[in-house]
């Protein structure tokens, strides 16, 4: 590993110092809510808007610590079934994360041991990381490359091990993460001087020789045979190596590099549901891969302009369908978004929908354009609609709709008249990402101050929550205009930390924009959030 | 202890290294696994190195690899036919890694492990292998056990041959694509072993399935599948079942399916039989041509001459050649390519006549195309049109096609029509190639670009090949000694090198007299590269010449060679002095 991590303590709350508080606090706000709404859940069903709890923090940053640019986390994706979590990192790393709660039996009852509430939520740990990437420089055009993850995407799961496909700028890879057993060679053919020597080299732990019981064995062996003659047919005094294997280590392994294939910079990289092919796309290309194939890719998609002045658009999205192998959707700096279907031609140039917002007449201004720009698309689970995130907005799109969005949702209105001084600042630019609960009724995207919002997208709902990346999450509930507060607890605790809040404008709304929260991720099976807040992984569940 | 046991040191080493943490040493051990095992024994590579290896399978994917297909070929080592059942233990486990490329040669060394397995051995040990893989938790062993069928289920009793063809039918309908992929594509393979009535009732309705998946790429590998099918079915059964999936399919709403249709055709066609073919794939065939992607149509238009000698020459003329018409100036030039690589083959096909009214004007439509592969693509079939038409009648636009191509800016291009120089000059004949083709011939030579200028010399020798030292004496050598005077020593390097491989054709005599001379005189140059060429030419032109000829004026001119400032030159020249003592002592 390049750079350790050792100045961040990967820690669940647990292992943190101030864990009874925190469980008081959780515990004492789901009585709350649950002895309110307990009867109101099945009643109203799915429109009760979600109780939002802090579940665990990684990599939580101390007070007046120091963020390393490199630790800044840059993706964030669950696997299919929500049992691993995988986050990417500006310094080129990707650490994993397993869920602990479903299958690990032993921490469950130690939970209970500690006479913890028994909540229902997904609980993770951290697994192990690698270093994916590393930076590099292109010689023949004199760009440095970041090694900055762009995008993480999990694969299908194969015998026993994890792959997925990480990507920064310029090169795909595709990672298989498995455990191997620490093997320490114990019996050898060949004299114990070499056997001390070679026998050793297999495992990396010093102390491997302490732990082996035959340690002494190797050499009475190696005794014994020298005496024997060779009887016909085999030699006895051969004998193959013994191995004895006390730890499995998770070694990560770069199985296939895709690279050299885009000249501009990659946004994302997405799965085809045939579980072979892949694709990738840069602001004005979409490439076609096969996972097992490096050494070619098909352009299905150019956008480039013979002449690059006349660009006017570029793609900044693209994910494929989640069912259908032949559907792809692309979304452009223009703010539409492009419905492919790859049955019809080898070169999808021509799509076959689009979907786009024509503005009001009037309502143009100089950042019309500009806050237009698609920054992340995602298809719901059952494929029939697709969330888009531009910098002021969320849109639900029903594919099969294409005159409008079926919702709209507005994520920081209050910034609106500030557009000037984010695009001094280049903050308009910033690339918020989105995503969609498992079951498809709910949406969330993130927003300056280490905010990020929770909208329910069911017709009728009103569901609009404002969460900060805290171990508090409601503290800035209260001063949501868009909805009044529901519970005593979360009143009185908003009215209690908003007098702490310096520094906050008129809505509560902290002016800061370096604490932007621009990669969440919904667990695909129930309602917990996950989401980086600079280096730290914060996770949510209602 | 191998100290001491000289012969076992190299083998105890072997061992050893199974376990090295060098993965080559590694690998090289796997390689030798043979060795390893003779010295063994046969009951210890069962007891022993067989449940060792079985306990490896976590390692490096070129070393299971390695494995994979050492295992396939072992069963000599562990005792014979009666013990392979130990064999499959290993294999099974490497049946479900990740790597395709283990996986699928896993599959391979099964195979050849059960084909030679006795019947009863079979049902105990190999099917217990596939219904396991069958049943797998992960894809990689239900994708594994799909190429595992075709053995099994032929030593398999009534009860179990159902039971496997009901797990085979749930391979087919797999959550996984690449389960599906799998199973389709290994189809053919199992149902060959499949009883005919079952192969009409069960396997027909498991394909029809797979026909209808939604995902492209199984749908596609079903393509192969009909091909496979029909040809086991019996004819009328062909006809009823496979030929209406194939029209379906080459009707498939993804370009991908057609275009399997399309490159398969010629196979489909056998499986239906050429009565039906005419009949009911015409029409497909002819919607093909006309597909709108170009893709598809490259496939289709790849195929034309193999499908027309299925047909008679009239329904070709009638329903194909107008399709070729409309390709000829299809939009996408890679179409033209592909139709111009196959349609010269459509002469002997349709005959003098048809060629003439028919073929002819296309040819010579796409003898001007703008677009260099087509024109090359026609050029390089010439023989089988001129079998037919005779090339009178390509002469004229023949010419300026290969001056075009001869000048192309692209030197790829100039490359591909020297290579065909030889196949025109005898097509066209000697008078032809005199008037119009020989001074491109030596043009060539003097080309800005090393390969065009190699590629040239070669062919000068191809061409003295082919019409005789005397004909090359008149119309080669004198030009090409001339260039020896040429002021840019690349050029004079291209010319010793024609001269080297010229010489082997022409003769001791002719060598000796016009050839030899130029050569010792560039010894003289004042390049150092012309003269270790030189050295290197003369050395090259020693067995060639008499022995005299060596002593006299050869060897002088080494030995001042060999004291050249150069220290290229000297090198080079005493190689070549060391070439002549040899022959000189072995004669």
């Amino acid at each position: 590993m390049r750079r350790p991590r050792s100045a961040i303590a990967w820690m669940n709350p647990e292992d943190g110092d101030d864990r009874p508080e925190e469980a008081a606090a959780a515990a004492g706000a789901g009585d709350a809510a649950g002895a309110s709404s307990s009867s109101s859940v099945a009643a109203q069903g799915q429109h009760q808007p979600l109780e939002w709890r802090f579940a665990q923090v990684f990599g939580e940053r101390a007070a007046g610590e120091d963020v390393q640019e490199v630790d800044i986390i840059s993706a964030i994706e669950f696997d299919k079934s929500g049992d691993h979590l995988a986050t990417g990192d500006r310094g080129g790393r990707v650490v994993l994360f397993e869920r602990t709660d479903v299958r690990d039996n032993a921490s469950r009852r130690e939970l209970e041991r500690q006479d913890a509430p028994i909540t229902k939520h997904p609980e993770f740990r951290y697994k192990t990381e690698f270093q994916s990437h590393e930076p590099e420089f292109d010689y023949l055009k004199s760009l440095e490359i970041e090694e900055k993850i762009n995008q993480i995407r999990w694969c299908q799961t194969a015998n026993n091990s994890l792959s997925l496909l990480s990507t920064n700028d310029k090169t795909i890879k595709y990672w298989k993460v498995q455990e191997k057993k620490v093997k320490q060679v114990s019996v050898m053919n060949l004299d114990n001087s070499r056997s001390v020597g070679a026998g050793a080299t297999y495992a990396s732990t010093s102390s491997s020789r302490a732990l082996l019981p035959n340690g002494g064995c190797s050499d009475k062996s190696s005794c014994l045979n020298s005496d024997i003659l060779f009887p016909p047919g085999g030699y006895p005094s051969l004998r193959l190596p013994v191995v004895s294997s006390h730890d499995v280590n998770l070694v990560a392994r770069c199985r296939r590099v895709y690279a050299h294939a885009h000249d501009y910079h990659i946004n994302s990289i997405s799965m085809n549901s045939d579980g072979v092919t892949f694709i990738s796309v840069d602001d004005l290309r979409v490439l076609l891969w096969n996972l097992e194939i490096n050494s070619q890719s098909f352009n299905i998609i150019d956008v480039k302009p013979a002449n690059m002045e006349d660009l006017t658009e570029v793609i900044t999205c693209a994910e494929f369908h989640p069912t259908q192998c032949n559907t792809l959707a692309y979304s452009s700096s223009k703010g539409s978004i492009r419905l492919i279907d790859l049955r019809q031609s080898a070169l999808c140039d021509n799509h076959s929908k689009i979907f786009e917002e024509h503005e009001a007449p009037g309502s143009r201004s100089f950042f019309t354009e500009i806050i237009a720009s698609i920054s992340d698309i995602k298809f719901a689970r059952d494929g029939r609609y697709i969330l888009s995130r531009d910098y002021m907005t969320l849109k639900l799109w029903d594919i099969n709709m294409d005159s409008g969005p079926v919702s709209t949702f507005q994520v920081h209105e209050h910034l609106r008249p500030k557009l000037c001084d984010l695009y001094e600042n280049d903050s308009i630019f910033d690339k918020f990402e989105c995503c969609l609960s498992g079951d498809g009724l709910r949406v969330a995207t993130g927003s300056y101050g280490n905010l990020f919002r929770v909208f329910g997208c069911t017709p009728g709902s009103t569901e609009a929550t404002t969460l900060e990346a805290s171990r508090n999450p409601m503290r800035r509930q209260i001063v949501n205009p868009t909805r009044p507060a529901r519970t005593l607890t979360s009143l009185a605790r908003g009215v209690r930390r908003g007098g702490e809040n310096q520094g906050v404008d008129a809505n509560g709304n902290s002016l800061d924009f370096s604490t932007k929260l621009l990669h969440l991720a919904w667990h695909p099976m129930e309602n917990s959030i996950a989401c980086a807040a600079a280096n730290s992984l914060y996770m949510y569940y209602a | 202890m191998a100290t001491n046991d000289e012969p076992l040191y190299p083998i105890a080493i072997l061992i050893d290294e199974l376990k090295n943490e060098d993965i080559q040493l590694r690998l090289n051990s796997i390689r030798r696994l043979s060795t390893i095992a003779r010295a063994l024994g046969e009951e210890r590579t069962r007891k022993e190195l067989i449940p060792f290896l079985s306990e490896n399978n976590d390692d490096e994917d070129e070393v299971l690899l390695a494995m994979a297909e050492e295992l396939g070929v072992f069963i000599p080592y562990v005792g014979g036919v009666e013990h392979a059942h130990v064999l499959l233990p290993p294999l099974e486990a490497l049946c479900t890694v990740e790597e395709t490329c283990v996986r699928d040669k896993a599959v391979e060394s099964l195979c050849r492990i059960g084909a030679q397995m006795k019947e009863s051995d079979i049902v105990d040990w190999f099917v217990p292998v596939v219904k396991r893989l069958a049943a797998g938790e992960w894809f990689t062993a239900r994708v594994s056990s799909c190429g595992l069928f075709h053995i099994a289920y032929p030593s398999a009793s009534d009860q179990l041959k159902a039971e496997l063809r009901n797990i085979y039918g749930q391979l087919c309908q797999d959550d996984m694509p690449m389960v599906r992929r799998a199973a389709a594509s290994n189809l053919g393979k199992f149902a060959a072993t499949v009883e005919q009535n079952y192969l009409k009732t069960e396997i027909m309705s498991i394909f029809d399935d797979l026909t209808q998946d939604d995902q492209d790429s199984v749908r596609l590998l079903a393509v192969e599948g009909c091909a496979a099918l029909g040809k086991l079915l019996e004819p009328q059964d062909c006809v009823a079942h496979i030929l209406p999936v194939i029209v379906n399919f080459s009707q498939d709403k993804s370009w991908r399916v057609r275009y399997m249709v399309a490159n398969q055709l010629y196979e489909l066609c056998e499986a239906v039989g050429p009565e039906h073919s005419r009949e009911h794939l015409v029409p497909a065939y002819v919607r093909l041509l006309r597909d709108n992607e170009a893709e598809v149509r490259i496939a289709a238009a790849g195929k034309v001459t193999k499908f027309c000698k299925i047909l008679s020459p009239q329904l070709a003329v009638q329903h194909i050649l107008p399709c070729v018409k409309e390709l000829s100036s299809d939009s996408s030039q890679h179409v033209r390519s592909a139709l111009a690589s196959v349609i010269m083959g459509m002469a002997p096909v349709l005959g003098k006549d048809a060629t003439i009214e028919q073929l002819l004007p296309i040819f010579l439509s796409l003898l001007k195309d703008e677009f260099p592969d087509v024109r090359l693509n026609i050029i390089s079939k010439l023989d089988q049109v001129n079998q037919v038409i005779g090339i009178d009648l390509l002469s004229q636009s023949l010419l300026p096609a290969i001056v075009e191509l001869a000048e192309d800016r692209h030197w790829r291009v100039r490359l591909a029509i020297i290579e065909y120089i030889p196949l025109l000059a005898s097509q066209l004949g000697v008078g032809f190639f005199d008037d119009k083709l020989g001074a491109l011939c030596m043009q060539w030579l003097e080309d800005k670009v090393f390969s065009i200028r190699d590629a040239a010399a070669n062919n000068l020798k191809r061409l003295a090949k082919e019409f005789g030292p005397e004909w090359a004496m008149q119309h080669i050598i004198p030009q090409v000694l001339e260039k020896i005077n040429n002021p840019h020593y690349l050029y004079r390097m291209t010319i010793l090198q024609a001269i080297s491989l010229l010489a082997p054709v022409m003769g001791a005599e002719i060598t000796c007299q016009k050839l030899l001379p130029v050569v010792i005189n560039s010894s003289k140059d004042r390049v150092p590269n012309i003269k270790f060429n030189v050295a290197k030419v003369l050395q090259a032109l020693i067995p060639i010449l008499d022995h005299s000829v060596v002593e006299k004026t050869v060897k002088p001119c080494l030995v001042e060679l060999s004291e050249d400032p150069d220290v290229d030159v000297r090198y080079y020249a005493n190689q070549a002095l060391q070439a002549c003592d040899q022959i000189m002592m072995s004669s």
